[in-house]
Parts: C-alpha cells; sequence; structure tokens
C-alpha cells in the first residue's frame, strides 16, 4: 500500500529545523510535510455556528475553502459564483478533531501480531531511529470509523521500551501514506517510571540511561567525522539511534515521555532542564499536582478524562479532574480518549466524548475543544496547516448537528483539506446487512 | 487494551467451593441460610455427617451478612424519573421509607420527618446494575498479588467461586458506587471453558465480602467459548474450538450423572452418600435451574452452538457476555429467551471481536431480546449511562429508534433479569428496594454527574459531602482524596 517514492514526489520538504545538518541525510531524521494536488473546488459552508477556535464563535458564520484550503471565515463572507454550498444553519462547524496519541494504523486486531506495528525490538530498549509512521498501513478499516465520527489528524505513537521511537501526525484523508502523512517525526518518544522500561530495573536507572543517550546524542552531532573514523569513545545507542536524537538534543524535535507519578514527572521535569530539550508530558495520571511547575517550565500534558482509578501504584492519584486543574494552572492540555474500550485504535473517535467528560469535571467547554483541535497542533507543531478554521490552514472542517461532545450529536460532514471524506466504514456495511431479519444478504 | 485482553484471556476463574447445608430441606435459593443446618434429620442413629459432606441444592455456606442500614425516609421532589418499567414522569416525586419505593408519581405525599431534596432540574433512575464486573477479584492497583480472577489451572472449574477472591478493600468499588452501580456481578474471568460461580455484590463498604453479598442473590457460572480457552490451554488442551465444545460437553455429561446420583441419595438417604465434588455440586445446581449461566461468547456462530449444548444437557443460558455479534442472531435471542450483555463500541481487539458494532445494543433491543450494556471494566462500569447514549445514537444512524423509557432498561431491569433479582431491584416501582441515583442531568448526556446514591434507602453517596465518600482501606495514605487541586 505504501508508496516508496515519498520524498521524490514530495511537494514541499521541510526539515525540522534545518540548521547544521551533514549532507548525508537519513530519512529517519527528516520532518516532512507533504501536500498533495487537489483540484480547484470551492466549497462555502454557510449559516452554521462557528468554532474557528483561533478565535471566538461566529453565529451564523461562513466558512470558504478553496483548493483544499480555507480562504474566509467570518459572518460576512461573500460566497463566489459556482461554489459548492454546505447549508450548515442551525448545525455547529469546528476545526477536525486531532487525537494526538493513537495507534492508528499500526494497530489493526491487537491480538494478531502480523497486524501490529507498533513497538520496535530496539537495542536494549532504545529504539530512537523508529519510524513508526512506515508501518501504518492506509488501508485499515479502522480510519473510517473515526474519520466518520469527526477525527481528521492523528498523532501515530510508538510505545515500549526506553526510547520507543518517533511519532508522527497524519490526516486521515484516503489515499496513500504519502498523501497521509502530515508531519513525521512529531515526537521522540519514551518512557519514564512505571513500568520499568527497556531493561531498566529502577527509575534512577533510567534516568541515568536517558541523560546518557542525550548527552551521547549531542557529542556524536558534533563529532560526526570523527565517529565515522572510530575515533570517538564508544557511545551508549547505535549510529541511527543517535542520529534520530540529534534533533531532540539541538531542541527541534520534541520530547514526548510518558509519565504518571507525580515524582516521575518532576524528574523528567529536571531531566528536561538539565539537558535542555523541549519536553512533552504524556499520560500525566498524577500531573495535577505537578501543575504549577509544569506550568513554569511551559511543558504541554496529552492527559485523558476518563480513568479515576489508582491502576498502578504509578497513578495512585489519578482523577477526572486532572485537564481542568492543569487548565487553571496554565498548562496546555491535549486531550486524549483514555477510556477502556481501546481508545488508541478501534475507538480513536471516542476522543469528543473524553472532551464531554472533561468538561462534566471541571474543563471549560471552550478549552475543551481547544485540547482536541489547536492546542495538539500547537503541540505536535503542525497549527500551521491544522488545528483551527483560519485562512490558510488546510480545510479539515467537521459539521454537526449540535454540541460536539454530546452523544446524540450526528457529524454531517467532514472534509479533510478540503474533500469530503465521509464513506460507509466496514462497521457500516454489517450494520446495514443486519439490521433487517433475515438479513438482507439472504434476501432475494 | 491490548494489554488488557492479554489479561483478559487470563481470566477465568474458577471456585470450588460448594457448601452443604441443609440437605432434605427445600430452601429456597434466594434466602440465605445458616451453614450449620442440621444435615441428619431423618437418621438419629448415626452421627450427623458435617453439613459439608452433603451435597444440597440451593446450600448457602458462605451467606450474606448485609444488612439494609435503616434510615430517615427520603423524598425527591420536581424530578423527572425514568423507571425503567414505564413512561417517564416529568416533574414527578419518589419517596424512599424502610429500605424500599414507597411511591412515586406526580403527586406524593411525604412524612413529615422526611428529608426533602429538591430535583428540579434533575433526574432518577434505578440503580445501575452492571451484570459483568471483575471488580474485587482483579482488583486495583493491577498486580499478581491482586489477581485472583482466573483459576488457569484446569480448562474447568466450576469448583471455583468468584467471592473467595474478591478483595473488599478495592479501591475500585467506591469508584462504581460514586457512578451510580448499585449491585454488580462479579465474575471470575473467561480463561475457562467453565471459570466458576459469580456472585452478586451491593457496592457497600464492608470488611467482608459476606458483608456485601446480595441476600439471597442466585449464583451465575461463567463460561467462555472462543479465542481465550484455546489460547490458555494451547499446550494441554483444548486447543481450538472444537476441543472448547468437547470440553463443555464432557462437563455435562458428568454433570448429569452426579446430580441424579446425589437427587436419588437426598431423596431416600439410602446407603452411603456419594462423594461431594464441588464443581460437578456446581454444575449440577445449573441442571436444576438453581445457578444462572452466563456465557462469554463473541460469535453469532457459537453461540448458536452453546444454545444448541444447552438444549442438549436440559440448561437455559441467561446471558451471553461480549456477544459483539449478537446483532446477527438477535432474533434467535429474542426466540430463547436469553438476554445479551454488551459493550456499546469495543470491538476489534482480536479476531473474534473484528465485527462490533456501534448499534449492537439497538439492534438486540429492536428484535425483542433483552439488551444489556455490561462493562468487563472498572472505567466502563462507571459509564454504562454513556454506552446505552453512544448505542442509541448508533441506532438512530441506521434507523433503528430507541427511546430512554427503553435504553434505561440496558443497564437497570434487564440486568437485574439477567441476575434474577427482577422482582426486587431494577425498576422504580413501589414495593422494590431503593436503589435510587440522582443525577445532575439527563443520563443520556455526556455531561450528567451522579449526585447522590441510595441503597435500600439508605444514603450511600452524596457528591457534594467528600467527608461522608466511601474510602476503602487501601486509599487510606496512597491515594488523594479527588478534592481541590494541589
Amino acid at each position: 500500500m505504501r508508496d516508496g517514492k515519498r520524498t521524490a514526489e514530495s511537494g514541499r520538504r521541510e526539515t525540522a529545523g534545518g540548521k547544521g545538518r551533514l549532507a548525508c541525510v537519513f530519512a529517519l531524521g527528516l520532518a516532512l510535510v507533504v501536500v498533495p494536488t487537489i483540484r480547484a473546488q470551492t466549497v462555502a459552508i454557510t449559516g452554521g455556528k462557528v468554532y474557528p477556535v483561533s478565535g471566538p464563535p461566529i453565529e451564523n458564520g461562513t466558512v470558504l475553502v478553496r483548493d483544499g484550503k480555507i480562504v474566509a471565515v467570518g459572518a460576512n463572507v461573500a460566497v463566489p459564483n459556482g461554489a459548492t454550498r454546505i447549508d450548515a444553519t442551525g448545525k455547529w462547524v469546528t476545526p477536525g478533531l486531532i487525537n494526538a496519541l493513537t495507534g492508528l494504523g499500526v494497530i489493526e486486531i491487537g491480538a494478531v501480531p502480523a497486524t501490529v506495528d507498533r513497538s520496535a525490538r530496539g537495542d536494549s530498549g532504545v529504539a530512537a531511529a523508529f519510524p513508526v509512521w512506515e508501518g501504518i498501513n492506509p488501508a485499515s478499516t479502522l480510519f473510517a470509523p473515526a474519520r466518520n465520527d469527526g477525527i481528521t489528524s492523528v498523532g501515530v505513537v510508538p510505545t515500549g521500551g526506553l526510547i520507543a521511537g518517533q511519532a508522527a501526525l497524519i490526516d486521515l484523508v484516503p489515499g496513500t501514506l504519502t498523501e497521509m502523512i502530515g508531519k513525521a517525526p512529531v515526537a521522540m518518544v519514551a518512557q519514564f517510571g512505571d513500568p520499568r522500561s527497556g531493561g531498566s530495573n529502577a527509575r534512577g536507572e533510567q534516568y541515568t540511561r536517558l541523560r546518557e543517550l542525550l548527552e551521547d546524542a549531542r557529542t556524536y552531532s558534533r563529532r560526526r567525522g570523527e565517529f565515522e573514523r572510530a575515533q570517538t569513545r564508544p557511545f551508549a545507542a547505535r549510529r541511527a539511534d543517535l542520529e534520530a536524537l540529534v534533533p531532540v538534543v539541538e531542541g527541534r524535535l520534541p520530547l514526548m515521555v510518558n509519565a504518571d507519578q507525580a515524582s516521575d514527572i518532576d524528574a523528567v521535569l529536571r531531566l528536561a532542564r538539565e539537558t535542555n530539550v523541549k519536553l512533552i508530558i504524556a499520560g500525566g495520571a498524577e500531573s495535577w499536582k505537578m501543575a504549577d511547575k509544569l506550568a513554569a517550565a511551559n511543558v504541554p500534558v496529552i492527559v485523558g478524562s476518563m480513568i479515576n482509578i489508582p491502576q498502578s501504584f504509578a497513578t495512585l492519584g489519578s482523577r477526572q479532574e486532572t485537564p481542568a486543574l492543569l487548565r487553571r494552572a496554565g498548562v496546555k492540555v491535549v486531550l486524549i480518549a483514555n477510556g477502556s474500550g481501546g481508545e488508541e485504535v478501534f475507538n480513536v473517535r471516542n476522543l469528543k466524548y473524553d472532551a464531554g467528560v472533561a468538561v462534566a469535571y471541571g474543563l471549560a467547554w471552550d478549552d475543551a475543544l481547544r485540547a482536541i483541535t489547536l492546542t495538539p497542533a500547537e503541540v505536535l507543531g503542525v497549527a500551521n496547516r491544522v488545528g483551527s478554521l483560519q485562512p490558510g490552514r488546510d480545510a479539515n472542517i467537521v459539521v454537526w448537528s449540535g454540541d460536539p461532545f454530546e452523544f446524540a450529536t450526528r457529524v454531517e460532514h467532514v472534509l479533510i483539506r478540503g474533500r469530503e471524506v465521509t464513506q460507509p466504514s466496514r462497521q457500516d456495511e454489517l450494520m446495514q446487512r443486519y439490521k433487517t431479519y433475515p438479513p438482507a444478504y439472504r434476501k432475494p | 487494551m491490548t494489554i488488557r485482553f492479554v489479561g483478559a484471556a487470563a481470566l477465568g476463574g474458577l471456585v470450588a467451593v460448594l457448601g452443604a447445608c441443609a440437605p432434605a430441606q427445600a430452601t429456597p435459593a434466594t434466602q440465605p441460610r445458616p451453614a450449620s443446618s442440621p444435615a441428619t434429620a431423618r437418621d438419629t442413629t448415626r452421627p450427623a455427617p458435617g453439613a459439608g459432606a452433603v451435597s444440597a441444592p440451593n446450600a448457602d455456606p458462605f451467606p450474606s451478612t448485609y444488612t439494609a442500614p435503616t434510615s430517615r425516609a427520603t423524598i425527591i421532589r420536581d424530578v423527572t424519573i425514568l423507571t425503567a418499567a414505564g413512561p417517564t414522569i416529568r416533574n414527578g416525586s419518589i419517596l424512599l421509607r424502610d429500605g424500599k419505593i414507597a411511591a412515586v408519581g406526580t403527586t406524593v405525599a411525604a412524612p413529615a420527618d422526611a428529608e426533602v431534596i429538591d430535583g428540579r432540574g434533575k433526574y432518577v433512575t434505578p440503580g445501575v446494575i452492571d451484570d459483568h464486573s471483575h471488580l474485587g477479584v482483579y482488583a486495583a492497583p493491577g498486580s499478581d498479588a491482586l489477581s485472583d480472577g482466573n483459576e488457569l489451572t484446569n480448562p474447568v472449574t466450576a469448583n471455583v467461586w468468584a467471592e473467595h477472591s474478591v478483595w473488599p478493600q478495592d479501591p475500585q468499588f467506591p469508584r462504581a458506587l460514586a457512578s451510580g452501580v448499585t449491585t454488580a456481578q462479579i465474575l471470575p474471568g473467561s480463561g475457562n471453558l467453565i471459570g466458576g460461580r459469580s456472585v452478586v455484590l451491593k457496592m457497600v463498604p464492608s470488611a467482608t465480602v459476606q458483608g456485601m453479598k446480595f441476600p439471597g442473590a442466585k449464583y451465575g457460572l461463567k463460561m467462555a467459548c472462543g479465542e481465550n480457552p484455546k489460547r490458555v490451554y494451547a499446550n494441554r488442551g483444548p486447543s481450538t474450538r472444537m476441543g472448547n465444545v468437547a470440553g463443555y460437553r464432557a462437563a455435562w455429561i458428568q454433570a448429569e450423572a452426579y446430580r441424579r446420583r446425589w437427587d436419588k441419595w437426598n431423596a431416600d438417604r439410602q446407603g452411603d452418600a456419594p462423594q461431594r465434588d464441588l464443581g460437578l455440586e456446581t454444575l449440577a445446581e445449573v441442571l436444576r435451574g438453581n445457578i444462572l449461566v452466563h456465557n462469554h461468547c463473541y460469535r453469532a456462530d457459537e453461540m448458536a452452538q452453546m444454545i444448541d449444548i444447552a438444549k442438549e444437557f436440559g440448561y437455559k443460558i441467561r446471558s451471553f457476555h461480549h456477544g459483539v455479534e449478537a446483532y446477527k442472531v438477535a432474533d434467535r435471542l429474542a426466540k430463547e429467551g436469553i438476554s445479551a450483555s454488551l459493550w456499546s463500541d469495543w470491538g476489534g481487539f482480536k479476531m473474534e471481536a473484528m465485527d462490533g458494532v456501534r448499534a449492537n445494543l439497538a439492534m438486540v433491543s429492536a428484535a425483542g431480546a433483552r439488551a444489556i450494556v455490561h462493562s468487563d471494566d472498572p472505567s466502563g462500569m462507571q459509564r454504562l449511562n454513556q454506552d446505552a447514549a453512544k448505542a442509541m445514537a448508533a441506532g438512530e444512524q441506521i434507523g433503528i429508534h430507541t427511546t430512554e423509557d427503553e435504553a434505561i432498561k440496558w443497564f437497570t431491569i434487564n440486568p437485574a433479569w439477567a441476575l434474577g433479582l427482577d422482582d426486587r431491584i431494577g425498576s422504580i416501582e413501589v414495593g422494590k428496594n431503593a436503589d435510587v441515583v440522582l443525577w445532575s442531568a439527563d443520563p443520556f448526556s455526556v455531561y450528567a454527574r451522579v449526585d447522590r446514591v441510595w441503597i435500600d434507602g439508605a444514603p450511600a453517596y452524596d457528591r457534594a459531602n467528600p467527608s461522608s465518600w466511601w474510602r476503602t482501606d487501601f486509599e487510606l495514605g496512597n491515594v488523594p482524596l479527588p478534592t481541590g487541586g494541589k
């Protein structure tokens, strides 16, 4: 399914930072932004209650889309002749939702290993070079349900080990991986605390290893020539892993660390300060205890709203008010689906309900919408393209029959890069087949 | 998720303890009774064998010690009541007195000393019932030390009882209560063909499991189809689905012989009593109709086979659990009188879960079968109302309209029926146990929170009063009270 010529045919390519790279370019280290060609088309979504997220809601607003991009948003936008109109009167219009932490496309059936490509074997728990997106299967049956429920982009995040690998952001546009990739990598993913990972037996050992890896990557980046001539001391990781960590130590690629226990988050904050890396905390079960420190360090937290159970000794302080408490302290909050029903894969679509539950537990409604649109886009470095309804942004837009967080609300339209993308999912086909007895497929 | 299900594969407990008490007395299954009833009423010439030596129908060797606390009469006024027994009552009132629902309607007179609660803008429902939970047997925090739900030492462990694994200090219990759950069936896991006996618990604090047991509730028997048992026993067998089926049938053949032996001996007391076997005793009780079968079964084709096995040996299946394909055979389930205990939207995590669809509950319900929304999960358990709402919406999208009056049954009276307790709990009707939830808003809204819960008319949870919250022993010093900020 994958298009091997992705880099060659990409219309635009930008590196995560660009400075100081050697000519020897490892695909691993590149950030790709691919904008496929879209035929000229103008779409006007009119009459709806528009939530640009980047600005205040607009009653009876219009969103104008041309060639896959938003060109105007407002109450007084002239609709050109010939535009395809979507009447959103009485409807709500929002940016497409972004679920920042998923295994979509790299897990089809969790218990069938042949369909699981989310965790690398790595080298003693280090898989920094692992580009999880290379395993994404665009033919996954799980994209359509997510898309049909208003998710337009997801973070595909590797798991396992001390350093799990590199995450990507993909748009759920039907097509090849080349067309889907929004940006890769968007973060380096690591894990600290419990469970013990990558051959480490204690938190202090994890700390030391992470620090050593980051320091070695920094040294490596300055001494590549000597390294190639075997004139350096041994490093703590393989060359490809060190290379992948260079953008992290240069501050061009955030380090997303899964950490739950308050003391683990504290340790990771210390590590990030000492090594000068840009940090994102994910998981964050007890992050509410560290809210002030996280705010002061300007570290965003990727967190859910569903879990209030002390599932492990690292999450004794789990509570559903965490998103609200973090926001109150000024922390950037990215909401993810963290309920219990396979919400990183099969039920990625449930993100909107997690947002609703976060509101029930004290998060302001506007903050909840931002936490599943613009904030994840900012945190993953793609806010210039997705996450809000502003001129120049990709036209990733959802039209809802009402409040997006409510169960009874229907998704009316989903546009990704200006194109309607809803289509019956495998689940829809099954339901259609069996909604009558005897099943329709047995009827003459 | 993956981890969860790997673990779930290991679920399957067995409990092997049948207590025997009064053999010759016809004791209703629903009445708890002391374990020491005389077993030798007819024969005074021999010393009485210990009650434990005798296999007696409806024995109750670990009787409930729960008693409803005395409570003040309570009336909730001007509230919307989803009764699970008829149409929604708007601007209604409900009176709880002496542990029962004493009155419900638009005009209800309250005793002078009753606590009066203003229910304006709020909703009342029956206490939520989850007929598939592993609270206590897979307690939090998850660890080997607390992993007591699957006795994976033999594919048939009808001899084990879930209650002997329940840790009453599991911090998941008070969270279930605070989400409106008042009754839950705790099941052994699904790693075995026959996993053992379930137990029905009230969500009440107690130092012992006996103190949580629902008085007079029937036991359930956990059975499991498909992938889990054949994976767990891949090396020793069963390693295939046909091996699974051979295993169930072999067990029932033994059970029927055992049942005949003991029924005969209990009737005539001639000769030596047969040797008691805890596993066969549980199965014999199923054959006598005294224990209800709860059958984990994802696929439609396997459900049909389990129905045939039940007919072959003369027992009833009370509910298929996790039936992600129930919608494919919903008409059959309706015809056979078998309920379907379902998630709204779980699926995909293994082959047999591939065909999960979100309208499953609505489709099963529309076909006339009893639809039940269940959790199998301590987090999902706290949002059965939301699961129901998701399924209603999914049904709507394919043209199946489900009213709130119907959907409320999915997590109240229908699971009450699955547990054989629908005459006592599960609906707002005069005379029923006063297990009642007061919600801040329509429970089918994502924004609804549980404000208060009563069990047997006694206040069990009050969101506005954190000092009253049930905190398990484990939580003291370990788990911060979820109030305020840092």
